[in-house]
């Protein structure tokens, strides 16, 4: 019996079990894709929102602040790439221009900093921004932040406090028993005092697995593009537009890797697996962008993307029991600003939730932070030499586009939550990230996970089940 | 800091063909440094045969065509390192690279000669609407697995883009038990030479479809099909026309790009074809650095890239032993109408040999075209193409003496010949 | 019976028609009639290909028809080249399969590759 059983690794369910990992608990998370932040953790705009933007006294205004705050902290601990660049909502027509005095008011409400900036210093600080902009709010704890190294770090830290973590394994069922809950997968069955339902785009799938509920979610699309780190200064700060009913609208944005994302669209869709971009879709991004920035380079266009938000019928974050079980928890329709918030989330539900139904004695040993990272890139010439004579793969670099060598991609197979899959070690190497897109990396990235695993080069997965690259060895011996 | 007379960015064709030049010019002090665990660079995984015609008057395949190179290097006991990447060259030409070795080296060169060659363009540059499942590879990949590695991509393959990698793919996959059900290129014409699309789809009864896309990709983890559409005269899908293809697998073929990236970030000024831009003697506009082959600009035949190294070699060999004066006029060579891009971009008539080598692509097939060069708005020179294609380069020659100035403006441009 | 083809001797690509005489009509030069005939009397091609080797620095030896064998006859000498494993060292030029399918013609390997 697991005192708690969390379904779902994306962002909330890492630091969730990150939280809980402090506290003599026993914790299994279940996963049904084959790495951590899969699906809406990977594919976002990447952001650490600062709060100014939701509702005052909403859950996504409580712990976007909070979350924020915790940011700078969070990330050294878990060596994850962040900074607070600041982000500037921009007015173009002077009708705008209140919209600005109301989202300062805003601000303040949820306890952000805030100012209003003219035009002309708009300017200043963002020489590409379109010329007839009137003024913007600049919020400076606004900032950027690695999606990928926040997710699979956080629940790094949280294995190597002890949390078990089953990936590739989805969740079929589940059934309150006397004093637990049984939850039936695809590999097993497993008992657990408190299960905390953060599934993400089916968490009203699973919520339902147990009790009617009167909440759905809806996925809402976001398509992208992605621009080669040479578009060196095309902005300083994230840029969004004016708000509206659809959400933050079209942003320019630089990434902690230095490349631009420009996106995202938002369109509701009904599969929760369509992740599929579109033409149309696209263009459209690419015209409202220009509002803001009008020479983007996107003939430095490396990838389109497109991630789906878990968006709530009740329009704020779900962080409740459920309404028949205290011991089923329910962390629901984390959609924008999920990312940020989510270390606060995790807080919130170990200390607050669990603790009101199981005692928190804390761990003697609970290591806050992980075991650091190589960043050979950041490093000087003589401390990569000193790395490079201890650990000469280091030395070795196999992805030409972002530099990224041998030792970097063989540390992230043998950590405590390693990379499985190709997608995986891009994720957390950027093998494969750049403008070849793995044209020359991934058969090797290939070679290096078959051999560690000691797996054929045609077991190797890029991703899901299935998603074999290459299919067949040809002429194989008899 | 340690330092070399001469320092070659790739061990390809350009980058071998270069050392030897120089080294024929009395250069001994010579670093080739290379990516890959061997020399040769691509052309060990082309084992198709076509290769070497020119240069050695017999058709090779691509890894005998590397190893009459590597002989050469060989017997001139030119030094090289493999598993070496070079992370950066600097304005002063300071090459830093990096290996398991040895570490991170900086070395200070006299002369950089840069042939790195080029890489594919890819599914995430042209952003093919639909799905993004495993299963989508550029021919490159799909070859090296097959020739190098022994493993086939897929078993039923389509292929987007008639460049002459995807055809050649084409066949290979059949060849090797895979089912190839077609081939979609965009233009209206095939990007391929002629002789490949022969040899490579009509002897195997593989359909190319002219003026056509993939519109759409379909598949969550793997590729289970695709959508191809055929396109209207502004290359955008016309709805109703769409065709289905069930497949595993989707190989690209849809252009190469210069690998420029170190003497981008080396401040070197670029030119139209995506990679530096150079004057006749292959030098770029940093003293003492010299771009040749792919990385300069895509060349159909590795005969040529090798020629065109041969002569950035010996540039840089004269360039160190002093006899290559840089003078200060120059002559812009530029693209105009129905040209995609000319190298070289600039003419020093001081330092320019008699014969002055223009190489050029068109931007689309043309027949009974003349091709004009102006200079300062006169027209010096005038040649008669019957046909001229996009996928095969045009090398042309004019002698300098036609050039009365040392300073101004060459355009080469396409102009049809009126009935 | 009249085929039609496209000559590959050059860029232009002629579509050539070549008749039950050998006749060979829209050709621009005699290089196309040579080629016309020479492809509807006895096409042949050069087989490329690879062989599985051990102990090589890699899974496959290149390798090639040293001439060009009967176009009818490709996927016969494929088969003979799946069915061929080899061992390093192997140097370019190397029999690796000597009379293949009874054509007179060797495959012989295009890459050296030593043992390690």
């Amino acid at each position: 019996m697991e005192d708690i059983i969390i379904i779902g690794a994306g962002a909330v369910g890492c630091f969730i079990a990150r939280s809980l990992s402090r506290y003599e608990l026993s914790t299994l998370v279940i996963e049904k894709e084959n790495d951590v932040g899969d699906v809406t953790s990977m594919a976002n705009s990447a952001i650490a929102h600062s709060g100014y933007d939701p509702v005052p006294g909403s859950n996504k205004a409580k712990f976007n602040v909070l979350g924020n705050r915790m940011m700078k902290e969070v990330c050294q601990d878990l060596d994850v790439a962040y900074e607070e660049c600041g982000t500037l909502t921009v007015a173009i027509y002077d009708s705008q221009l209140p919209m600005l005095d109301e989202l300062l008011e805003r601000a303040k409400e949820n306890g952000v900093p805030a100012k209003i900036l003219t035009a002309e210093e708009v300017k200043a600080m963002e020489p590409n921004i379109n010329p007839e902009v009137k003024g913007a709010l600049l919020c400076p704890t606004g900032g950027i932040v690695n999606p990928f190294e926040l997710t699979a770090h956080a629940m790094e830290n949280a294995c190597d406090n002890g949390v078990k973590l089953h990936l590739g394994e989805e969740v079929t069922d589940i059934k309150a028993e006397n004093d637990h809950f049984l939850v039936k997968t695809t590999k097993g069955n497993y008992e657990a005092k408190i299960v905390i339902n953060a599934a993400g785009l089916h968490s009203d799938d699973i919520a339902k697995m147990i009790e009617p509920i009167s909440w759905t979610i809806h996925p809402r699309k976001g398509e992208y593009y992605v621009l080669n780190h040479y578009a060196k200064g095309l902005v300083n700060h994230v840029l969004f537009p004016l708000p509206s009913e659809k959400g933050k609208g079209i942003l320019v944005t630089m990434t902690t890797s230095g490349n631009y994302l420009v996106g995202p669209s938002s369109e509701f869709v009904d599969d929760k697996e369509d992740l599929s971009t579109d033409t149309l879709t696209l263009a459209n991004v690419k015209e409202q962008a220009k509002m803001l920035v009008p020479n983007i380079p996107f003939p430095e266009q490396i990838r389109c993307y497109a991630g789906l938000r878990s968006t709530p019928s009740t329009h704020d974050f779900i962080i409740e029991p459920s309404k028949a079980y205290e011991s089923f928890i329910n962390v629901a329709g984390i959609e924008s600003p999920g990312l940020v918030s989510s270390p606060a989330i995790g807080e919130y539900v170990a200390k607050d939730l669990v603790g009101k139904l199981l005692p928190l004695k804390e761990k003697s040993d609970y290591q806050k932070t992980i075991r650091p990272y190589c960043h050979p890139q950041k490093m000087s010439v003589a401390e990569r030499n000193a790395l490079i004579a201890k650990d000469p793969r280091y030395g070795e670099i196999i992805c030409d586009c972002e530099k990224v060598s041998i030792g970097e991609i063989e540390d992230v197979l043998s950590r405590s939550v390693p990379a499985k899959t190709v997608k995986a070690v891009k994720k957390r190497t950027r093998a494969g990230f750049g403008k070849c897109q793995g044209g020359f990396c991934q058969p090797k990235v290939i070679n290096l996970l078959a051999k560690h695993y000691g797996i054929s080069p045609i077991e190797v997965l890029y991703d899901k089940d299935d998603s074999q690259i290459v299919k067949e060895e040809v002429k194989k011996e008899a | 800091m340690k330092t070399k007379d001469l320092v070659i960015i790739g061990g390809g064709s350009a980058g071998m063909a270069a050392a030897v030049a120089a080294y024929d010019k009395g250069i001994r002090d010579i670093l080739i440094l290379e990516r890959n665990e061997f020399l040769g660079g691509i052309l060990n995984q082309c084992i198709h045969n076509g290769f070497g015609l020119t240069l050695f008057k017999e058709e090779l395949t691509g890894p005998e065509f590397a190893s009459r190179l590597i002989e050469q290097i060989k017997e001139r006991k030119i030094e090289y390192k493999l598993h070496t990447y070079v992370t950066n060259i600097s304005h002063d030409k300071v090459v830093t690279y990096s290996n398991a070795k040895e570490g991170v080296v900086e070395l200070q060169a006299k002369a950089i000669v840069m042939a790195a060659g080029c890489y594919e363009r890819n599914a995430g540059a042209i952003g093919i609407p639909g799905d993004r499942p495993a299963g989508i590879l550029t021919a490159g990949q799909a070859q090296l697995f097959l020739n190098e590695y022994g493993y086939l991509v897929g078993k039923r393959v389509f292929i987007l883009g008639s460049g002459d990698i995807g055809l050649i793919m084409a066949r290979r996959l059949t060849l090797e038990g895979a089912k190839v059900l077609g081939v979609a290129e965009i233009c209206a014409w095939s990007n391929g030479l002629n002789r490949n699309m022969v040899q490579c789809l009509y002897d195997y009864n593989i359909p190319l479809y002219l003026s056509h896309t993939v519109s759409k990709i379909v598949g969550k983890s793997r590729l289970e099909k695709v959508i191809i559409s055929k396109v209207d005269e502004r290359m955008q899908p016309i709805p109703g026309t769409e065709m289905e293809f069930d497949c595993d697998t989707l190989v690209l073929s849809i252009g190469l790009v210069p690998n420029n990236d170190l003497l981008n970030n080396a401040g070197a000024a670029k030119g139209r074809s995506r990679g530096a831009l150079v004057n006749e003697n292959f030098e770029t506009t940093i003293d003492g650095i010299f771009s040749c082959g792919n990385v300069l600009h895509v060349h159909d035949l590795v005969d040529n890239v090798a020629m065109e190294a041969t002569v950035a070699g010996r540039s840089a060999a004269d360039y160190i032993l002093g006899n290559l004066k840089r003078g200060d006029k120059k002559i812009a060579v530029q693209a105009g109408d129905g040209i995609g891009y000319v190298v070289p971009g600039e003419i020093d008539l001081s330092s320019a040999s008699e014969a002055l080598e223009f190489k050029f692509r068109v931007r689309k097939p043309s027949k009974n075209v003349y091709i004009v060069y102006k200079f300062n708005g006169e027209v010096v020179k005038k040649v008669f193409k019957p046909v001229i294609i996009p996928s095969e380069m045009e090398i042309q020659k004019m002698p300098k003496s036609l050039l009365k100035n040392d300073q101004g403006t060459i355009e080469v441009s396409l102009v049809q010949k009126e009935e | 019976m009249e085929r039609e083809l496209i000559c590959i001797c050059c860029p232009r690509g002629c579509h050539l028609k070549v008749d039950e005489n050998l006749n060979v009509t829209g050709n621009f030069c005699p290089r196309g009639a040579a080629y016309g005939k020479q492809e509807v009397s006895n096409p042949t091609r050069v087989v490329t290909s690879s062989v599985r080797i051990s102990h090589a620095e890699l899974a496959m030896c290149p390798v090639k028809t040293k001439d060009p064998i009967p176009k009818g006859k490709i996927f016969d000498v494929m088969q003979s080249i799946i069915n061929t494993h080899i061992e390093a060292p192997v140097h370019i030029g190397d029999v690796v399969i000597a009379d293949v399918c009874g054509t007179g013609v060797d495959v012989v390997a295009t890459r050296n590759m030593e043992k390690i």
